[in-house]
């Protein structure tokens, strides 16, 4: 069996001032391929206006297992968000 | 199509192995609440061996299927009665093969490789969709085949939207997204001939005669007879059962069959005053059986093709790759010095 083509990841911007968000993944032997393709296979109805592609081992994730250790401590700082502040009504919109 | 961020196959092979050994019963407990309480279970999450195994096939067949089924309808793009007609069937088979793209990299995420998948669908361990073992006749059967066989699709699809496994449920979601065009346009071309000369309507008549059935069995063996659907329907892998997706297709299709004023190969179907439904006969399982187990009239054409595609198309790939390393390899070499 030949070598199998390396996996990449595809990232679309849908239009002009939104982010670029996971679209999927493909097989492609290089970056050129990979854009290539993905611009066949994730933007056939006009999906985006820009794409990346990055080779999915070099992309580092954060461990699920990691989960509580990495998000949980954000739970108790309830002071981080805005509703944490009691503001008088006769100051208006804040 | 979509897994949390980067699935490294590599890594996702070693994490499937190593889970496999792991059973600890409080992981175990985790994951049914988990599942139970409709959370979604993502790639490395710890998941039973045996949901993993089922996922895989399920998936891998899945895919097998999108990648199958372009071949009847590849067989008439270049017959097709127009260029309007010939444009939207050489991209509803384009769709095709994006489908089955996005299930094999689902499928991937799970520690399956790609090619592992296909050698096992070349070789005749992996299964595909019956349907596709069919033979497409006439122009007819292509539009018959985007209005029944899409439209099977998708109500299976529509529920596996809500599947348990992260990756499979949003696949899905991408996949019916594009279905309905499929749908759609095979149902206006039936319209086309059912409206047209009486020559082209009994055309559209045999059509429906010939892929009714075929249709039907697509959802699968009935309720009584399909033991692995319980413990998929726990697992919230499936959810809704073979008879039901299959009662609710035909519901549908009834009255789009009849405002083409064409007749379903059915004696027994009729509504059912008392629960709204259609009954219908009773399929032939033999066929389905036969089928299933590689005799139906096309299942060694659509293999045979798959296996030249694959291997014809080894030297495309090989060369790519070629090229890729030795451009690589240069860049490498430019920037030491």
């Amino acid at each position: 069996m030949s070598k199998e083509w390396p996996l990449w990841e595809v990232f679309t911007r849908s239009k002009a001032g939104m982010h670029h968000r996971h679209a999927g993944s493909l097989r492609a032997p290089d970056a050129e391929m990979a854009l290539q393709n993905a611009r066949d296979v994730y933007t056939r109805r006009g999906e985006g206006v820009s794409i990346w592609v990055v080779k999915s081992v070099d992309i580092t994730a954060s461990d699920p297992d990691d989960k509580g250790m990495l998000f949980d401590p954000s739970d108790d700082k309830i002071y981080r968000h805005p509703t944490f502040y009691d503001i008088p009504d006769e100051v208006g919109h804040m | 199509m979509a897994y949390t961020i980067a699935e490294k196959p590599e890594e996702a092979r070693a994490f499937a192995a190593e889970t496999a050994k792991d059973e600890d019963p409080a992981k175990r407990t985790a994951f049914d609440e988990k599942v139970a309480a409709e959370g979604k279970i993502e790639p490395r999450d710890w998941m039973p061996e045996k949901y993993r195994k089922t996922l895989v096939r399920q998936i891998s067949q899945h895919a097998h299927s999108e990648y199958v089924g372009m071949l009847p309808e590849g067989n008439w793009v270049t017959r097709a009665p127009s260029l309007r007609r010939k444009a939207i069937l050489l991209s509803k088979i384009q769709d095709e093969a994006g489908h089955s793209l996005y299930l094999y990299s689902a499928a991937e995420t799970l520690g399956v490789s790609r090619d592992a998948m296909l050698e096992a669908l070349h070789d005749g361990r992996a299964k595909y969709s019956s349907i596709f073992n069919y033979p497409t006749l006439t122009w007819a059967d292509v539009a018959a085949i985007g209005w029944l066989v899409d439209g099977a699709a998708i109500v299976n699809q529509v529920s596996l939207q809500r599947c348990s496994y992260g990756p499979y449920s949003r696949a899905m979601v991408r996949i019916c997204k594009e279905e309905s065009f499929h749908q759609r346009q095979g149902y206006e071309a039936m319209m086309a001939l059912a409206q047209g000369t009486p020559e082209q309507k009994k055309m559209a008549q045999e059509a429906l005669n010939r892929w009714w059935w075929p249709s039907l069995m697509m959802f699968g063996p009935s309720d009584k007879d399909s033991p692995n659907s319980e413990q998929s329907m726990a697992w919230r892998i499936k959810r809704d059962s073979n008879d039901d997706l299959r009662q609710r297709f035909v519901d549908m299709t009834i009255p789009q069959a009849d405002y083409l004023g064409l007749t379903v190969p059915d004696p027994e179907l009729k509504l059912n005053a008392e629960t709204g439904h259609y009954d219908f006969g009773e399929i032939d399982w033999d066929e389905f059986w036969q089928v299933v187990n590689g005799n139906g009239i096309c299942n060694r054409e659509r293999l045979q093709n798959r296996r030249d595609a694959w291997d014809k198309g080894a030297w495309v790939r090989e060369a790519a790759m070629a090229h890729a390393d030795k451009k690589a390899a240069r860049k490498l070499a430019a920037a030491a010095e």
